[in-house]
């Protein structure tokens, strides 16, 4: 991205910093006291304010629009007649501040020189601010003159697709797992979000809290997120299936585990979300209009060599087969001699691996690590699963990047806080029309 | 530890129009649930639907109270039609799956920016209550005694809900002893032979859809109208601890759904001081919020522990039971 037209000059810079500042903390200073003048949005509600002013050669602008998003709140605001905004968010979290630079004058834009802070995306200029010891945070964007270069339309659609198919990888590795346990023991499980928040929340325990390399606590995050899955199976699920619970009560147990889990997690690691060490925000130069980050690339190597491994392992293995077999016919592969019980223990105790190994994906692909980071994404994982088929692992995996790349790419046409309307669309359209999924078989549905 | 506090805090709860509002949408996943069998796991769009369209119609249009909440039960109609004209014909478990996905696509809409003018996105609405303020026909006061004291318009947002929970109860009452709830409780228990009786099951399913779904509609608006309409409210948990409610009292009883939201609310209002004191005076060792944090973990334990060991619930029978039906 390019600024053309007159550069700003360091010093005028610098006074309109101390302006600026100046400026807004006297206006910080009256608010109290005056009724307000600015614009605001949710300040009587919450505590925590992000305030500012848009000023453009020491004139106001007025109707800019500000939005500011984190913490899974999002508001918007718009500039009153003496340049202001005023915004509360309910959590002392970091937050994106954008200003959206359609909402500027003509030929008038964020200037990025000289901060790192600043992102540039085609809504407009991006600040990630947080708040100090105090409940006040002052932001504020610098503008200049130019005009903003947009990017060619097919480099934005390459970047989404490289995007789109990392995050339908990550979603596969859940939905290949949950379709692997709905196929052997026909339960729906919601509480599939809670082990892919498990992966997620164990890395940050070994990986930060206790500071073990990285390279240690990511596979000891899948391994025990195995485990966790063994003892499911071991402790609720199998007394479960003796008793005899029809598949509709064991859904619903699964979706009470799913509430109780993730208050869990909010009990252990609070309301806020974590970072895990070096998120990678660097990017690959060299391969043209794809962007990319070394990060982006591992986990999506990651994925595929696991999702061919399984690939393997159900064709080729004993156990494999013979879970393909219960998920077609579980009676009938019971009659020929197969351990049901023990295969579906392996497949609890895969499925959770593969989930919490996506967790682990997931916490560096949104980023950060949060208790419902799980939920987020599961009804996209049960849209993945459905439009797959159910019960089918290679439709899970075809569902998934067709449900990451759609979830990615509609964002060049949509605003992004509904890109999951996209997908829970599909999900709705192709269980109207048919419901066995692509690679599902019509009887399934019954 | 100061008892009384706690004590008038849970008693207060019984009569805030938040149980009132759980009570009656729990009446219609009942009416879902319990006497149809369907697996709606989207009742929290129908309240969001019902919020949406009592609060719109007031701030966007200027009707009077009423209207809006016509227009939010002609809202639910529609809405009940487009969810079900798909969904019904599926199995319980994707049936529970497509509404669930219908519900968040609907609470993702009206939190979008799209259509701020009218939803004001993820901040929600607010300050729509002057006309049903201007129809309360106590004069102004304080009302009550003990822990039930409210204002004039606190006790009017109670009454209102109390009435409409009385005639939705009257309702279902009527409706599931006519031959409309016996052919309903017969889809319940085999579709198929209802089918061979030459009744029509899939309108039948949809009639059931739309009285619950309006019912929780109802429930919505009870919800809002002393309050504001904020998207962050109808989120799945919102459906879950509906069904948590519905499966506690019972689900193919008409008193269930009102004592399960009794119990549900005295409770979580009692932990809600009670955890958070037991922290404050260090018999916890965790701190306040941890513990605030606690009786949501015992929501899920208890749908888990309900679903297991006691499936129809404390007023329900064991002939009655829907789980067994698919």
């Amino acid at each position: 991205m390019h600024n053309h037209g007159k550069p700003l000059t360091r010093s005028p810079k610098l006074i309109r910093t101390l302006l600026t500042a100046l400026i807004a903390g006297f206006a910080l200073a009256t608010f109290a006291a005056s009724p307000a003048v600015a614009d605001e949005v949710g300040t009587d509600e919450y505590n925590f304010i992000f305030s500012g002013n848009v000023t453009y050669q020491g004139n106001p602008l007025e109707d800019v629009l500000i939005i500011v998003e984190g913490g899974g709140y999002s508001a918007e605001v718009e500039t009153g007649a003496d340049g202001r905004w005023r915004v509360g968010v309910p959590t002392k979290d970091v937050y994106d501040i954008t200003l959206v630079e359609s909402t500027l004058p003509e030929g008038v834009i964020v200037s990025d020189e000289g901060s790192d802070r600043i992102t540039l995306t085609d809504r407009g200029a991006t600040i990630e601010a947080e708040f100090g010891l105090t409940g006040n945070k002052t932001v504020n964007f610098f503008l200049g003159q130019g005009e903003r270069v947009t990017v060619p339309f097919i480099d934005q659609f390459i970047e989404r697709l490289v995007n789109g198919l990392n995050f339908g990888l990550m979603l596969a590795l859940a939905s290949i797992g949950l379709s692997l346990i709905y196929g052997t023991t026909g339960i729906s499980n919601f509480a599939h979000a809670e082990m892919v928040t498990f992966g997620a929340v164990i890395t940050l325990t070994f990986g930060v809290h206790l500071a073990f390399p990285m390279w240690i606590a990511i596979p000891l995050a899948v391994v025990l997120s195995g485990l966790f899955g063994w003892f499911q199976d071991v402790g609720l699920w199998k007394p479960l299936r003796r008793r005899g619970l029809s598949i509709v009560q064991m859904m619903i147990v699964s979706i009470g585990l799913s509430l109780m889990l993730r208050y869990v997690y909010q009990f252990f690691y609070g309301g806020s979300t974590h970072q895990l060490p070096n998120p990678g925000s660097a990017r690959i130069d060299g391969l043209g209009p794809i962007v990319i980050s070394p990060t982006s690339l591992i986990s999506m190597g990651v994925a595929i060599v696991v999702i061919v491994l399984v690939a393997y392992w159900l064709t080729y293995t004993r156990t494999g087969k013979a879970t393909r077999a219960i998920s077609d016919n579980a009676s009938l592969a019971a009659a020929t001699g197969i351990d049901v019980d023990r295969v579906v223990r392996i497949i609890w105790v895969l499925g959770s691996s593969l989930a919490g190994l996506s967790g682990i994906l997931w916490a560096y692909f949104r980023p950060g690590i949060k208790w419902d980071m799980g939920w987020q994404i599961l009804l996209l994982i049960f849209a993945a699963v459905v439009l797959g088929g159910l019960g089918t692992a290679y439709g899970a995996l075809v569902g998934s990047i067709i449900v990451g790349l759609l979830v990615e790419i509609s964002t060049l046409w949509i605003p992004s806080d509904i890109k999951y309307v996209s997908a829970l669309t599909i999900l709705i359209v192709v269980l109207l029309f048919r419901p066995q999924g692509i690679l599902g078989r019509r009887e399934r549905i019954g | 530890m100061d008892f009384g506090f706690i004590l008038g805090q849970t008693l207060s709860s019984l009569l805030m129009p938040e149980t009132i509002a759980y009570a009656i949408a729990a009446l219609g996943l009942a009416v879902h649930f319990g006497y149809g069998g369907l697996l709606n796991f989207g009742q929290a769009g129908f309240m969001a639907i019902g919020g949406y369209g009592y609060a719109i119609s007031i701030l966007s249009f200027g009707f009077p109270w009423w209207a809006g909440i016509l227009v939010g039960m002609v809202a639910s109609v529609i809405f009940a039609l487009i969810m079900g004209l798909p969904a019904l014909r599926l199995r319980a478990d994707y049936l529970a799956i497509a509404t669930i996905a219908v519900a968040e696509v609907v609470r993702l809409l009206f939190q979008s920016t799209i259509f701020d003018n009218y939803t004001n996105s993820a901040d929600g609405l607010g300050n729509y209550h002057t006309s049903f303020r201007e129809a309360n026909p106590f004069p102004p006061g304080r009302y009550g005694f003990g822990p039930w004291q409210w204002s004039q318009d606190e006790l009017w947002n109670r009454v209102f809900g109390l009435v409409v929970l009385a005639l939705c109860v009257l309702l279902v009452w009527a409706l599931m002893r006519s031959p409309w709830g016996r052919v309903v409780r017969g889809i319940r228990e085999d579709e198929d032979a209802v089918r061979s009786l030459g009744k029509n099951v899939f309108a039948y399913k949809l009639q059931v859809l739309i009285v619950g779904g309006m019912l929780g509609t109802l429930g919505g608006v009870v919800m809002v109208l002393g309050s504001a309409v904020v998207p962050g409210n109808y989120l799945p948990s919102l459906t879950f601890y509906l069904w948590t409610i519905l499966l506690l009292g019972g689900a193919a009883t008409i008193f269930g759904p009102l004592a399960g939201s009794l119990i549900f609310w005295g409770l979580m209002s009692f932990l809600s001081v009670f955890l958070p004191a037991l922290s404050t005076v260090g018999v916890l060792p965790f701190s306040p919020a941890q513990s605030g944090v606690l009786r949501y973990v015992f929501v899920g334990l208890a749908l888990m522990l309900i679903v297991i060991y006691r499936p129809q619930g404390i007023f329900g029978s064991k002939k009655e039971l829907t789980f067994n039906a698919r």
